[in-house]
């Protein structure tokens, strides 16, 4: 993958994992504007990090834990959890199907 | 009187009110020499005047609304009240609010109304400080310019062809205008500095975890800072402490002590040390900037601050680990936005946004994780061991914060390459976590605003508040304000 471009194909794999909804035209623009975005950052490889230990935070804080108890200051109301969605019904969030009949 | 007289009585007394520092204003309303309503009163009328062309803010409170909570101050001020009680204040829009909607600059949540406040908020809040508005940026904090904003484009209160910088441009033109004595930015990977250097003023990148991220929209989250823009570091340090501490709500934030960081201020600088990064200053960085910053480390030395070369080479790899970890963190931050419980659907991400949520998407999938996320991950040790040296030996590191004053729109919008790079001075201080002051050191012959920037080390802001504030005490570039921007 050094250097090389990314293909239609990975684009659109690519935007099917990070659920991203495009279209063809937008896929080719996508193709140069990822594809020099990895080609730059790919400049990292020149970077010695063997034996280096990785870094994901740098807090130096650790299981930080707190009372496993309910705040109900914190919680909801039904009410105030659906007043910002689009699609409720009987005080519920409407969602589109995942598991569909098979044709 | 007659009204109209009256209307210029009021403004010949009161004009510029907000140009005073916040410790100032507060003196004044402690002395009940001027009122919180005026000082509201002050903000509005400034908005009024510049924001159908500045496009500083999406969203500003009823002013009926903000009147009425100033009256409240006014009656409820003691001799032990904080500082901020009274005083009016913006947010950048990647705060959640209870009572003003919440967009983070994108159509995604044009109408989320939050059931909750942020934690930055609930603390103002409790000072008694009174929020007027939630400013522009780019949307989600995906860009250097705030042209990636889905609502109406921040212009630069100094020249309105070009960009106020970004992400946080509005909160940034906001300060720059005096709409308020103090906002509050967020900066992932330059977002409160740059543009404060753009727009003249001083902000401040807080150390990873000083103040809490709880109700801060995500970008990146091992990333994201909460921190103060105002006129001056002794503002900022204000504002700071009243903001920072720990917070049950956010596991990451520091349970480090919160300093009294505008105490203590001297005008000397006399055992002070500051580095200065060779490499920072080579080629890719506009001479009259270079100049400025060069300048400004004259005036260090004369304070009485001792300033020697270094050797930061690591520079040029700062952008791709940046590149690397913030797209791949938003990748999965920004998968929450479904449209289903709150918000709209994915179609309205910007292209900005798209662009890099698919490279963090693609730097994080099955085979290429140890390619690139886990060799950023490791690469940011190897920056935070080469910060780590220096700043063992120096209170602070003198670097530019941008490569190029203000640029004309456009000149970011359609190039990743060249966004990326705005932020190169800016990045690496996210990956390494500490603090930095960005704050003014000139104009160009154009008359465009130039900054500089003051890195130090973990939990360091004091120093950092200390060094910026004595340098403004020898210097004026912080009182400047833009000219003939009123319509």
């Amino acid at each position: 993958m050094k250097g090389s471009l990314l293909s239609i194909d990975d684009i659109k794999k690519i935007a099917k994992l990070a659920n991203i909804p495009i279209s063809e035209k937008q896929s080719e623009e996508l193709i140069k504007q990822v594809g020099v975005t990895v080609a730059y950052v790919s400049k990292l490889q020149e970077l010695p990090t063997d034996g280096v230990i990785e870094t994901s935070q740098v807090t130096g804080l650790e299981n930080v834990m707190r009372e496993d108890v309910v705040d109900e200051s914190r919680m909801f109301s039904q009410v105030e959890a659906l007043k910002n969605a689009t699609h409720t019904h009987n005080g519920f969030f409407v969602v589109d199907a995942v598991l569909e009949a098979s044709e | 009187m007659d009204s109209l007289s009256s209307m210029l009585y009021w403004r010949q007394v009161n004009k510029n009110l907000l140009d005073l520092s916040i410790l100032e204003l507060a003196k004044r309303l402690q002395d009940k020499s001027i009122t919180s309503v005026e000082l509201v009163d002050e903000s509005y009328e400034r908005m009024e005047a510049s924001e159908s062309v500045i496009h500083a803010a999406i969203t500003i409170r009823d002013k009926k609304e903000a009147l009425a909570l100033a009256k409240k101050a006014d009656e409820t001020r003691t001799a032990h009240s904080s500082p901020l009680h009274g005083m009016p204040y913006v947010v950048k829009d990647g705060y959640v609010t209870k009572d003003l909607r919440t967009t983070a600059a994108s159509k995604v949540l044009d109408t989320f109304m939050s059931p909750y406040n942020a934690t930055v908020i609930e603390k103002l809040e409790a000072k008694g400080a009174i929020l007027i508005g939630k400013m522009n940026m780019d949307a989600w904090g995906h860009g250097a310019s705030t042209e990636n904003t889905d609502y109406p484009v921040t212009k630069n209160p100094w020249d309105i062809t070009r960009s106020a910088g970004g992400s946080g441009g509005g909160p940034a033109a906001a300060i720059a205008l005096r709409y308020v004595p103090f906002a509050i930015g967020e900066d992932t990977g330059g977002s409160i500095r740059l543009p404060a250097a753009w727009c003249g003023i001083t902000s401040l990148k807080v150390t990873y975890g000083r103040v809490s991220r709880y109700g801060a929209i995500a970008y990146a989250s091992s990333l994201d800072t909460v921190g103060p823009t105002a006129k001056t570091a002794e503002d900022c340090a204000v504002v700071l402490e009243a903001i920072a501490g720990v917070d049950p709500k956010d596991a990451t934030s520091s349970p480090h002590a919160v300093d009294d960081y505008a105490n203590g201020m001297t005008k000397s600088l006399t055992g002070k040390r500051i580095a200065f990064p060779t490499e920072y200053y080579k080629e890719g960085l506009d001479t009259e900037i270079k100049a400025a910053i060069f300048k400004a480390r004259e005036q260090f030395v004369s304070l009485g601050a001792v300033v020697e070369d270094v050797s930061m080479p690591l520079l040029e790899f700062g952008v791709p680990v940046y590149y690397i970890l913030a797209p791949s963190e938003t990748s999965s931050n920004l998968g929450r936005y479904d449209g289903v419980r709150y918000g709209n659907g994915r179609e309205l991400f910007t292209k900005e946004t798209s662009r890099r949520v698919m490279t963090g998407t693609y730097a994080l999938s099955s085979g290429y994780y140890d390619a690139y996320y886990k060799k950023a991950q490791k690469a940011r040790t190897v920056f935070i061991k080469n910060y780590a040296s220096i700043l063992s030996k120096y209170d602070a590191i003198l670097a530019p914060v941008t490569t190029v004053p203000a640029t004309k729109f456009g000149a970011l919008l359609e190039d990743p390459v060249a966004n990326m790079m705005m932020d190169v001075y800016n990045v690496t201080v996210n990956i390494v976590g500490v603090p930095s002051l960005a704050l003014p050191c000139g104009f160009t012959k154009d008359g465009l605003p130039m900054g500089m920037q003051l890195i130090g080390n973990m939990h360091g802001e004091k120093t950092l508040i200390s060094l910026g504030s004595a340098y403004q005490s020898a210097t004026d570039w912080h009182t400047k304000t833009p000219q003939g921007v009123t319509i």
